[in-house]
């Protein structure tokens, strides 16, 4: 079985990240890039699936500049086996899910996975849309929001988190799971096998060798900051709180 | 002509005020007709409801067996038929909805816009990015067919229910790809009030320490007649259930009061209660983030604070 997992190179998530003062984007020079996170938890599951023997192959694909390469060979390093770079004009501005769910579909084209195994949302938009989109594209199940994903055969049982709390459904494979925080914890990955990462293929494909281009017709017209909610005061004593919760009319 | 369709969230029985709240925010693009779809196996009682929101004209009754569960992969085709009808499909951003639409826009092969935090216009959104760090104003053009979104429903007040819809039942147009089971569920203990709506929030963190120190925050909580949430650092650690979690990839709430106990207020978790009316923080710690947006902060040990707190409450 393979299973390909997707990775989003992006802001990393400690860096707080600020609003250019001309509002035309955030800023992201000098700023430290990370692979994204729920990405890392899918593809952690991914390696424990061919640890388990339940895979013999993971493939990481990115879509992106040429710089998602140093994201590809992180994932390498955690223990990928191949890695594509679906590589795309970096003064194209960000990749809208649309773009990235078509070049996906491409390459699950050429690839045939049992299961796609993606982060249920990416860091920087937070859209939360190019699984599903893929999966409907693909015209195949879509798991998502996955907290435990249990394989049995040519079917996998996933449980979701729901707002209402916990939801199992059973879908058929070929399927695109998109995994939550709490499905795993992803390893750390140790200097040998950075060394090894960089022998491992890594395939770059142009976007529009895919017969491909970058869908760009929503405009980002313009970025701000959010409003501030400046802090209020501090109270001393529990009966001061219960006064100004009276005042305010909130008790 | 500016025709829009919100999709109806239930669980069987009831209506989600997550729908009321989809409505208002799709009123913004200024619809001259505004639909709702509510799919399910016997949805008579969810659809009375629905056409009780104002500001909806029909209720579109899809129903059958294979729409007992709410399946993004049994809804979606249904909804891409009836796409061509409108300039605009709406739902709020749950779960339920943030599964559901993206599988639309792939079958229609359309872009999305999600998280719509404010409607400028028939085509113009602001919604957040990078955690709520920054908020992007997105224009879709005219060349797009169809606008797909979801609703940040933190932003946007329940539409009233004085409304009166006519209900009309629609055949089930797509037939089921059978490639997708619901197995089953587990859910809250349904006690107090719901904490997505919930007018009052008693959160818990890292620093209540167990499971069973949460009863402070329980008390106090029921004490209020208030919801109990938590952050993702008391999820994970395992003191309380996953539903309960309020922030970025958890729950976005706007409650009018919001009580942050042993929350230090990671940015994660500050995204989602940006919105609530009062914000009080107690926390040990004085340099703890959480105060830097807590409209009343109490600086002191939770488990001495919480429990007079409670009583003065009730006295």
């Amino acid at each position: 079985m393979k299973i390909l997992v997707t990775l989003k190179r992006v802001v990393d998530y400690n860096v707080r990240v600020r609003v250019k003062n001309d509002g035309s984007g955030v800023e992201t020079d000098g700023v430290k890039m990370s692979i994204n996170p729920f990405d890392e938890i899918a593809l952690e599951e991914a390696i424990r699936m061919k640890e388990a023997g339940a895979a013999e192959e993971i493939v990481v694909v990115a879509v992106g500049s040429d710089q998602c390469q140093q994201q590809l060979r992180t994932g390498l390093a955690m223990g990928a086996d191949r890695a594509i770079l679906v590589e795309t004009q970096e003064t194209a501005g960000p990749v809208q899910p649309l773009t990235a769910a078509e070049a996906f579909l491409k390459i699950i084209e050429q690839e045939a996975p049992s299961i796609v195994l993606m982060g249920k949302q990416a860091i920087d938009d937070d859209c939360s849309q190019t699984g599903q989109m893929l999966a409907a594209m693909w015209n195949r199940p879509q798991a998502t929001f996955a907290s435990k994903v249990v394989l049995n055969g040519s079917s996998a049982q996933v449980t979701r988190e729901v707002d209402s709390g916990l939801e199992t459904i059973e879908v058929d494979l070929p399927a695109v799971i998109t995994v939550d925080l709490r499905l795993n914890e992803p390893r750390f990955v140790k200097l040998p096998e950075i060394m090894k990462a960089k022998k491992k293929p890594l395939d770059v494909l142009a976007l529009d060798s895919l017969g491909l281009s970058e869908s760009t017709d929503f405009e980002m017209a313009s970025y701000e900051a959010p409003p501030k909610r400046g802090g209020g005061k501090k109270v001393e004593s529990v009966q001061a709180l219960v006064d100004e919760l009276k005042q305010r009319g909130l008790l | 002509m500016t025709k829009v369709l919100v999709i109806a969230e239930h669980d069987g029985t009831q209506l989600s005020v997550a729908t009321a709240k989809a409505v208002k925010g799709a009123e913004g693009v200024g619809a001259e007709k505004l639909d709702l779809v509510v799919f399910g196996n016997d949805p008579a009682s969810v659809s009375e409801q629905a056409a009780k929101i104002s500001g909806v004209d029909c209720v579109r009754v899809v129903s059958g067996e294979d729409f007992a569960e709410p399946l993004a992969a049994r809804m979606a085709p249904e909804i891409a038929k009836m796409a061509s009808d409108y300039s605009h499909l709406f739902v709020a951003s749950t779960t339920f909805g943030r599964d559901l639409m993206p599988r639309v826009a792939g079958l229609l092969r359309l872009n999305q816009v999600s998280d719509v935090m404010a409607v400028l216009g028939p085509r113009s959104f602001k919604r957040p990015i990078y955690a709520g760090n920054a908020i992007v104003t997105v224009n879709v053009p005219e060349t797009v067919a169809t606008v797909l979104a979801t609703v940040r429903t933190a932003s946007f007040a329940a539409a009233q229910m004085t409304g009166s819809a006519t209900i009309e039942a629609l055949e089930s147009q797509a037939s089921d790809p059978g490639h997708t089971r619901f197995v089953g569920r587990e859910g809250s203990s349904g006690e107090g009030p719901d904490l997505s709506s919930a007018s009052r929030v008693v959160s818990g963190g890292r620093a209540l320490g167990s499971a069973d120190a949460f009863k402070v925050i329980y008390g106090l909580a029921n004490t209020l007649g208030a919801a109990v949430g938590a952050s993702r650092a008391a999820v994970d650690a395992g003191y309380v259930p996953n539903e309960l979690q309020v922030g970025q990839t958890g729950k976005i709430i706007a409650p009018d009061l919001y009580i942050a106990v042993g929350i230090s207020g990671a940015i994660q978790h500050l995204t989602g209660i940006k919105d609530a009316g009062t914000i009080v923080a107690i926390n040990k710690d004085s340099e703890a983030p959480i105060f830097e947006v807590a409209d009343l902060g109490l600086v002191a040990d939770l488990f001495e604070v919480v429990p007079e707190l409670e009583k003065l409450i009730s006295a």
